[in-house]
């Protein structure tokens, strides 16, 4: 069983998040007897060559085909297994996109698509492997479940809590080795309900994947400035805890959404969505990968090139307060 | 298995698809329904471990049509096995109807998946199977694939992976009528000898009449070699029953007025 404290966050972050998944799935097969684990020959890059040797029989990998990856994995959810399929996040939320959309979100059959290396984190392998459009695109598609977990400790939780949901849903890793940790101990996580990692006055920070631990960093930075932040963990991007939009409208003068992910259609367009039909909302400040292919680089750089690190995020939001008070 | 029955089965399969296409009013494919009758008659009225009224029985064999737009075949087997109602029969794409041009899932009414993107129903018959093999279930798996349908790659990564995965509970069936939605299948993309291609991943393959029932049945009750999967290449033609709907593309999606569902009917009553 794997038990987040502040021990084991500090060797799950070095980790980072691929061997944790690995973790997390080789942990689950102690108690879930009907897990199957599909891969498209990227077994040992989703960190589960242990499970594999394990667990021999409950891994499959379909060779590199994620579109049939997706109907094989379609097929044995179908017949009550509880089944993971792994690839990097353009592999699988574009080329197997169309087999998501009949098998998981026409049929709703019960499988969890966990998404790789998404945002910028896969670094000089460059665009060809950036998640950049996953969870707009996956967003989109009727029935579908989307979750982003925020460090290695929440990739635990999500795993878990994915094993025990009935249907379908993708899953979408963003963070490397070293990925900064949020969670130090035990917390109540529930897909679908948002989490309040800070209480903020004047503004209201919803923010997933790595860009929750960066966004706690700006409320600080924003502290020192005059100005109360609030932080929301916005861990499922579908279906939106809207409550949690409620509150912070009207609560808030400026909402600011964070992602590690295009500025189209991601969690910042949820909110958007949303937002849009209330009356006297604040205006939304969406902070995410621009809308282009970028240069390639270590993670580290590419945010810091992209504006996503807590003193831009900082910066960014009180220019903004500024103009919106002004 | 007596072959008279199944071919009077067939033909009361023809008769409702000439039916519900014309009272649709709609155009519906006809052509490709047509051609898959005779297969679907053997598979549910002989070959498959089916329960009519117990459409969940959990060792029933299952039966996924990966070519969807052949559902006119599919639901009047269905229908002819008294799974699916003549009431609901009769709302085939009415607005709002459970039975629509590609099939949608539907247990109760018989209908296993839902289809209609072609190039999907064996990666997940793959699935099925393999889920078969690891639960140890005694059933088998079949389906129904287009010869247009190869054209899509992704058939090609389940054909490996299930001759990869050894999975001799599985039967593909190819409703090889050589045409395709904008004609014949050879001049738009060649797929060479098909029983050939499926041979040369592994499978155990083998070419037969798709309108002789009795050698659909020798073929289909054979579950080949161990080890391996099956493929019937069934040779059929397109609008097989109706004289002039035969072997040409015009029904390939077209509707069925009075004056043709007339002159078709009389054609499948005298057979």
């Amino acid at each position: 069983m794997l038990e987040i404290n502040a021990r084991s966050a500090r060797q799950w972050s070095r980790l980072g998040s691929r061997p944790m998944l690995g973790q997390a799935i080789l942990s689950l097969a102690e108690t879930t007897e009907d897990l199957m684990v599909l891969s498209a020959d990227l077994g040992r890059s989703s960190g589960l060559s242990r499970f594999r040797n394990a667990y021999p029989d409950r891994f499959v990998n379909v060779g590199i085909a994620e579109q049939n990856m997706i109907g094989v994995a379609a097929g044995l959810a179908k017949e009550g297994f509880v089944v993971f399929a792994t690839s990097f996040a353009p592999f699988l939320s574009m080329r197997s996109s169309e087999q998501i959309r009949m098998n998981m979100g026409y049929m709703g059959l019960n499988v969890k698509a966990v998404a790789i290396g998404s945002g910028v984190s896969m670094g000089f392998l460059g665009n060809s492997h950036y998640g950049i459009e996953d969870a707009s695109i996956m967003r989109s598609i009727p029935n579908l479940t989307v979750v982003s977990p925020a460090d290695c400790g929440e990739i635990v939780k999500t795993i878990f809590a994915a094993a025990k949901y009935e249907g379908p849903m993708y899953i979408r890793l963003t963070g490397e080795a070293n990925i900064p940790i949020v969670y130090e101990e035990d917390y109540h996580f529930e897909i679908g309900k948002a989490i309040t990692l800070r209480e903020g006055s004047e503004i209201t920070i919803f923010a997933n994947g790595t860009m929750v631990y960066e966004s706690l960093e700006a409320a600080k930075l924003l502290e020192l400035e005059g100005l109360s932040a609030g932080v929301v963990n916005m861990h499922t991007i579908k279906p939106l805890d809207t409550s949690m939009v409620d509150k912070a409208v009207a609560s808030s003068r400026l909402l600011v959404s964070v992602e590690e992910h295009s500025v189209i259609g991601g969690l910042g367009g949820a909110i958007a969505e949303y937002k849009t039909a209330l009356q006297n909302a604040p205006p939304q400040l969406i902070i995410g990968l621009p809308d282009s292919f970028g240069t390639v680089g270590e993670h580290r750089y590419l945010l810091e090139k992209f504006g996503l690190t807590a003193g831009q995020i900082a910066e960014a939001i009180i220019n903004r307060h500024d103009d919106v008070l002004s | 298995m007596n072959i008279q029955r199944i071919e009077e089965m067939a033909t009361r399969m023809r008769r409702i698809i000439l039916d519900i296409s014309h009272s649709c009013d709609h155009s519906a494919h006809i052509g490709g329904g047509l051609s898959i009758v005779d297969i679907m008659a053997t598979l549910y009225g002989a070959v498959m471990q089916y329960d009519s009224k117990n459409t969940t029985w959990k060792d029933r064999d299952r039966f996924i049509l990966s070519k969807g737009h052949g559902a006119l075949g599919y639901y009047s087997a269905l229908a002819a096995m008294g799974t699916i109602p003549d009431e609901v029969m009769a709302t085939f794409q009415a607005n709002g109807s459970d039975l629509t041009s590609h099939p949608v899932m539907n247990l109760p009414l018989g209908i296993e998946s839902s289809n209609g993107s072609l190039g999907q129903g064996l990666s997940m018959a793959v699935g099925l199977a393999l889920a078969a093999k690891r639960k140890g279930g005694q059933y088998r798996i079949y389906v129904l694939l287009g010869n247009g349908e190869c054209n899509e790659g992704a058939v090609w990564e389940a054909v490996m992976a299930a001759s990869h995965l050894k999975l001799d509970n599985l039967t593909a069936i190819v409703d090889n009528n050589g045409f395709q939605n904008d004609g014949d299948s050879c001049t738009i993309l060649d797929c060479g000898n098909v029983e050939e291609r499926w041979a040369s991943f592994g499978w155990n393959a083998c070419s037969v009449n798709g309108h002789d029932i009795k050698e659909l049945y020798r073929v289909l009750v054979d579950r080949g070699a161990k080890s391996r999967p099956k493929v019937v290449i069934a040779d059929t033609i397109k609008g097989k029953g109706v004289s002039f709907m035969e072997d040409t593309n015009d029904w390939h999606h077209n509707r069925l007025t009075r004056k043709y569902y007339d002159l078709a009917i009389q054609e499948v009553s005298e057979s």
